[in-house]
This record gives C-alpha cells, sequence and structure tokens, in this order.
C-alpha cells in the first residue's frame, strides 16, 4: 500500500520536475517564463502526434514497430515541438524586448490552442467513440521497465519499477545541478540571470546564454509533457487531461529555491499531494474535491515561508523578469 | 595576420538598435493597427490554408458567425457578441488597477469564480425566501465580498512580506475551482451540474437578456477611465508602479495603495462572477469563467491600461474567438483553432511594441579615405 502510494506520487510528480527544471534553468538566466504550461503541453501533442504517425505508418502489428524508433521518434518530436515554442518566447522577450510576463501567457494560450486543436484531429481521423486518442503501443515501449524489477520485491518496485523517462528527469535534474554550480557554463549563466549588465561586461554573449537557457528549458519542460502522456496516462491523450501541472511546475521552483536537487524531492511531495485523496480511507467524492486543493495551499503556505525568511540563497535570480537592452546602461 | 585582426576587432554589426521615445502617438498607433491588419491577414491565410475556404469566405463566415443576420435586422447574434465582450473587458478592467501598480494580479478566474458562488449560493439558499429586490442587493454586496476576500489574500502577504503574487494568485484560482467543484458535487446530487436557477436572475430588458450586463460593463468602463486619470487614488496607483521608493518618499503608504487597490480589483472580478451567474448562465461550474482571466491579462496590457483601447482590443480577441470557432466549425475542425489564432495576433501584437520603443538603425557606408 505504502510502496504502491510512493511509486503513484514518483510517477505524478516526474512531469512536474521536468517542467521545474527546464524553468530553473530558464530562470536562472533571468527569463521568467509563464509559458512553461504551454510548452509542455505543446511538447505532449508533438509526441503524441509523431507516435501516431509512426504507429500508422506500421499497421495495426506491434511486431512491426521498432522498440528504438517507436520511442526516438515522439522524444525528437516532443523536443523540437517545444523548443519551437521556446525560440518563439525567446525571440519576443530577449530580442523584441518584449514583456514577459504577457509573452509567457499569450504562448501559453497558444501551446494549449496547438494541442486542443492537434488533438481534436487526430481523434477526428481516427473516427473513435471516445474523445481521445490510444497510443497504447508507443505507451508499452515507454513504460517498459527492467525485466528483473518483479524479482526484488519492495525495492524492486520502489526504485527499479519507473519508465525510463523518470529516470531520465532526475538524471536531467542532477546533471542541471552540477553544470549550475560547479561549471563555467553554469556560473556564466547565473551571472547573466543576476545581472546582465555586469555579465556582458565581463564578456559574455548575454543574448546567446539567454536564447540557449530559454530553449533548453522548453525542450526538459516539453519532455514533461510527453512522459504524461506516455507513462502516466498510457498513451491516451484527450483533449485538456494535462490540466494545471504546468502552473505547478511553476510553483515547485519557488519549492525548490530554485535547486534542481531539491527540485526532485519536490515533485515528489507534489506527487503524493495531487494523490492523497485516493489514499485517506473513508472520503466521500465532495471532500476528495476539497482534498485536491492540499498542493496548491501547500505551494502558497511555501511561498510565505520564503518570503518570510528572506535567506540570501534562498532568493530568485535578481534579474528575473527585467528586459536586458544593452545601450540602457 | 595582425592587420587581421584588427580589421575583424572594428568590424562593426550591420545595424543595431536604439531606444526611442519620440514617436508621435499616430505613428505608434499606426504600427498598432498595420500590425492587427496584418495579423488578420495571417489568421485569413491560415483559415485558407487549414480549413480549405478561400480568402473572402473565411472573412464573411467569421462575420456571420459573430454578427448573424445583422444586416437583416436581427440582433440576436450582436447581442451575444456584446455580452462576450462584456464579460472579457469587465475581467480587463478589474486587472488594470492591480497591473497599473505592477502587482501581476493572475488570479481574476479565482476572483470571479469566487463572486459567482456567493451568487449562487444566495440564488439557492434565499432565492424563495427574500423578495426580488432584497435578493439582488444582498447578491451584488456578498459577490463583491467574496472577490475582494479572493483578491484581499494575496495583496495582505505582498504588502507585509513581498511574498510572489503572480503564482499566489495562480494558486487560489486553483483553490477557488475545487470549492466550486466541492459545492456543484453537494448541489447537484453528484451529477456535477447545477440546473439554471430561476431566483436572482437579472431582468430581461427590451426583450435582451444581456442588457443589464452590458450596461454594467460599460458604466464601469467610464468610471475606470476616471478612477485612473484623474482621481487622487489613481494617481496613487501610477506612482506605487513606477517606483515604490519615489511613493514612499513623497508620503505614499504603499501597503495600503496595494491592499486598497487589491481589493477594488478582486472586488470587480466578483462582479464579473456574478453578471456571469445571475446575467448570463444562471448556474455555475468550475469552468464558468473558461480561461478569460488569463486573456484579460493580455488584454489590460495591450490596452496600455486604457480602458477605451481595452474595449477596441476585446472587441477584436472576441471577433477573433467566435468568428474562427465558426469557420473552423464549418470546415469541421476543433473549434480550439481559435484560441491558436487568438495566440497568433496577440503575439504578434506584443511582437510590435519593439517596433514602436525601438529603432533599427543601420550602419552607414564609411567614405573610403
Amino acid at each position: 500500500m505504502i510502496i504502491q502510494f510512493i511509486c503513484r506520487a514518483i510517477l505524478l510528480g516526474v512531469p512536474l520536475l521536468y517542467g521545474s527544471t527546464g524553468e530553473i534553468i530558464t530562470e536562472k538566466s533571468g527569463h521568467l517564463n509563464l509559458g512553461i504550461p504551454g510548452i509542455m503541453y505543446t511538447g505532449a501533442i508533438s509526441g503524441v502526434v509523431g507516435s501516431f504517425l509512426y504507429e500508422n505508418s506500421c499497421g495495426n502489428d506491434i511486431a512491426n514497430m521498432n522498440p528504438l524508433l517507436a520511442i526516438i521518434i515522439p522524444f525528437f518530436c516532443a523536443i523540437i515541438g517545444s523548443v519551437l515554442m521556446g525560440l518563439i518566447y525567446s525571440f519576443l522577450t530577449v530580442t523584441l524586448h518584449a514583456n514577459q510576463n504577457v509573452t509567457g501567457l499569450a504562448i501559453t494560450t497558444l501551446g494549449i490552442g496547438l494541442g486542443n486543436f492537434l488533438g481534436a484531429s487526430l481523434i477526428n481521423i481516427t473516427d473513435s467513440e471516445l474523445p481521445s486518442i490510444a497510443l497504447t503501443k508507443t505507451s508499452s515501449f515507454f513504460s517498459a521497465k527492467l525485466p528483473f524489477a518483479d524479482d526484488l520485491g519492495w525495492f524492486g518496485e520502489l526504485f527499479l519499477s519507473h519508465d525510463f523517462l523518470t529516470y531520465l528527469a532526475i538524471i536531467i535534474a542532477f546533471i542541471t545541478a552540477i553544470v549550475l554550480n560547479r561549471t563555467r557554463v553554469g556560473l556564466n549563466l547565473r551571472a547573466v540571470g543576476e545581472n546582465p549588465a555586469t555579465a556582458d561586461a565581463a564578456g559574455i554573449n548575454v543574448t546567446r546564454y539567454k536564447y540557449l537557457a530559454t530553449c533548453i528549458g522548453s525542450a526538459v519542460a516539453g519532455l514533461g509533457g510527453l512522459q504524461y502522456v506516455m507513462a502516466y496516462a498510457s498513451g491516451v491523450w484527450s483533449n485538456n487531461a494535462f490540466g494545471d501541472r504546468g502552473w505547478m511546475a511553476i510553483a515547485l521552483v519557488i519549492f525548490a529555491l530554485w535547486k534542481p536537487s531539491m527540485a526532485i524531492v519536490g515533485s515528489f511531495v507534489f506527487g503524493a499531494l495531487c494523490n492523497a485523496n485516493n489514499y485517506i480511507q473513508g472520503l466521500g467524492t465532495e471532500t476528495q474535491e476539497l482534498f485536491k486543493m492540499l498542493p496548491y495551499i501547500v505551494t502558497i503556505i511555501v511561498l510565505i515561508i520564503t518570503s518570510m525568511r528572506k535567506k540570501r540563497e534562498h532568493q530568485p535570480p535578481q534579474g528575473l523578469g527585467l528586459p536586458y537592452f544593452r545601450e540602457e546602461r | 595576420m595582425a592587420k587581421d585582426k584588427i580589421i575583424k576587432s572594428t568590424r562593426e554589426p550591420l545595424f543595431h538598435v536604439v531606444k526611442r521615445d519620440d514617436l508621435a502617438w499616430w505613428q505608434a498607433w499606426g504600427i498598432r493597427v498595420v500590425t492587427i491588419l496584418f495579423s488578420f491577414v495571417i489568421v485569413g491565410l491560415l483559415c485558407v490554408l487549414v480549413a480549405d475556404k478561400s480568402f473572402g469566405d473565411s472573412f464573411d463566415i467569421m462575420f456571420t458567425g459573430v454578427f448573424g443576420r445583422l444586416f437583416e435586422g436581427n440582433t440576436t447574434m450582436l447581442w451575444k457578441y456584446l455580452q462576450e465582450i462584456a464579460i472579457l473587458l469587465s475581467l480587463s478592467l478589474a486587472l488594470t488597477p492591480a497591473f497599473k501598480m505592477k502587482f501581476w494580479n493572475c488570479g481574476a478566474e479565482g476572483q470571479a469564480l469566487m463572486g459567482g458562488l456567493a451568487t449562487i449560493i444566495c440564488m439557492l439558499e434565499f432565492g424563495d425566501k427574500l423578495s426580488y429586490g432584497t435578493l439582488v442587493t444582498v447578491i451584488v454586496i456578498t459577490s463583491i465580498v467574496a472577490g475582494a476576500i479572493w483578491g484581499l489574500i494575496p495583496a495582505i502577504f505582498k504588502a507585509l512580506f513581498n511574498t510572489n503574487e503572480t503564482l499566489f494568485t495562480l494558486m487560489m484560482n486553483y483553490i477557488a475551482t475545487q470549492i466550486i467543484a466541492y459545492y456543484v458535487y453537494i448541489k447537484g446530487g453528484g451529477s456535477n451540474v447545477i440546473n439554471p436557477v430561476e431566483y436572482g436572475n437579472f431582468p430581461t430588458i427590451g426583450g435582451n437578456d444581456y442588457f443589464v450586463n452590458i450596461v454594467t460593463v460599460a458604466v464601469i468602463t467610464v468610471v475606470m477611465y476616471i478612477y485612473l486619470k484623474f482621481s487622487k487614488q489613481g494617481y496613487e496607483i501610477s506612482v506605487v508602479g513606477e517606483s515604490q521608493n519615489t511613493a514612499r518618499y513623497i508620503g505614499i503608504n504603499v501597503k495600503k495603495v496595494i491592499i486598497r487597490t487589491m481589493l477594488i480589483s478582486g472586488a470587480l472580478c466578483g462582479v464579473t462572477g456574478m453578471l456571469l451567474v445571475a446575467g448570463k448562465d444562471h448556474s455555475i461550474n468550475v469552468n464558468s469563467v473558461g480561461g478569460q482571466g488569463f486573456t484579460a491579462i493580455l488584454m489590460s496590457w495591450l490596452g496600455q491600461f486604457n480602458p477605451f483601447i481595452m474595449v477596441v482590443m476585446t472587441a477584436i480577441v472576441v471577433f477573433l474567438r467566435l468568428g474562427v470557432a465558426k469557420v473552423a466549425d464549418t470546415a469541421l475542425l476543433n473549434s480550439s483553432y481559435s484560441e491558436i489564432m487568438v495566440g497568433i495576433v496577440i503575439l504578434m501584437l506584443v511582437g510590435c511594441e519593439f517596433f514602436i520603443h525601438y529603432a533599427i538603425k543601420f550602419k552607414h557606408k564609411k567614405e573610403v579615405a
């Protein structure tokens, strides 16, 4: 029961982990990307379109499908889709100095519209009775477990039974933490986010760092959308099912105090909170609705506590949200 | 070698960008109008490509989709269009004082839902107990208070501890959504639907259901313009928005201004919720506001905090939303197509601000010595 609860929490937390790792990378360059919900949505639908095309080209027999291609095609489609959205965002905010909040919200509108439109179009093509597309074959490749995981009892279930995107999320978060804190690139990126004018004076190419951070961040976030569809939803896409995970990923960044390694813990805690209503005994459906507030209330409490403590290392990058124009120094 | 290096280091970029603030208002608006026209051309082209209609047909369908048979004297669709504008405009107006203060109120959705919840509770609980006049008064007061409280909570923490308001208000949206889900489940008897309530609905005036909503929002528009432009409080809002230090220096109580402005912002969102429930749906569900709280943020910003420009912006966006949805509908496409178009148009408008605030200077050809 407890093991099952934790596994479920991890499964629910992974899209948030991708989203918040991506957002941390972006925010470290001084850009608050409120487009992350739209970008994750785009990543998800791009992956779905990719695997839909591949599944159809293989016909109905699962044996025709090459496992490697079945994973690689959606994977790269998701990355390409989300990076394109990231490029639009960074072109507007970095090159055209547009307001970051407004651009981000517009990207979210665009991304969710795109996802719902493409999703509905695919549903139309398949002529299915249900308002969803099932890519169960591709999903089976994505959620393949290690073969010996079942033999190892609770240990295997807890640590080895997840899909590969879960492990990738944790690896990406750790790599991000190391790159940010231990390498020259990370130092430069943090400098850009804290004070772009100083970074510029030190010879760092501010524009390049901002573009790269936003696009890499978007790619990582897009994978979160892919993981949601392929592993959590077992390959079933239905419009608006992704819900508010994108916003929770942004909130998680503050919960994690801009540290990717903290985001790992945070995302699993969030996953557990999202899921708590299903595991507390004796709740009616109406009380379950109230319990679904938990993650949001916890986020608010964390927001308040971090703002009250005002520790220097717990603050957002100083240049966050401010446009940088070289000639305005 | 050395010569090469010198040439490289003195190479100038092809062009450079300079800030400008000498653009006359008509030039700035010229750029915006051209952008809007250009974005409409793109929307038309995308309809040609995706929906397989001709360019003229697309706009024809859009126009009839929004206005219906207006020229034959049928104004039903026009009133619906005005009603949609009224709701989005009302939310944008509610957000404007907060934005002018640089307080990113992303919680219009939740504040409006709470206003709507207060309305529906009054309608269901007191509908058969109070006279119509008393009931409407109670509805107005409770919905304003409910919205204001939902806006007040993040404002207090922003004023006291400088808590990030963008995320705080966002989270408040989802808490409001869950409260609505809870209430609808109880009252709907597990069916997730509250049947339209007959008590406390706004009256039909001149055979028109939406008259009250439209007039209310029109009044709010004018009052908001006067409040922001000519009142002392409106001035304080813009000073706090420009620089909190300046505000403190000239003796403005910044905390008080933040809390007061968010009370107004939340209260107006609450009014919008009331208009939605009592004036339009006569019921409530978690999607009653339908993401318009976010569109309203964009509208408020694109309207340059000027209520009358916001009227134009919301009219354009609602036209696109309804019109493109109609095009998509006739081409058997999903109506989300209109969301994509709205996104594209807004992104282009956001991008065009660059050409208003900055000028591109191309490198002058150097005279050869």
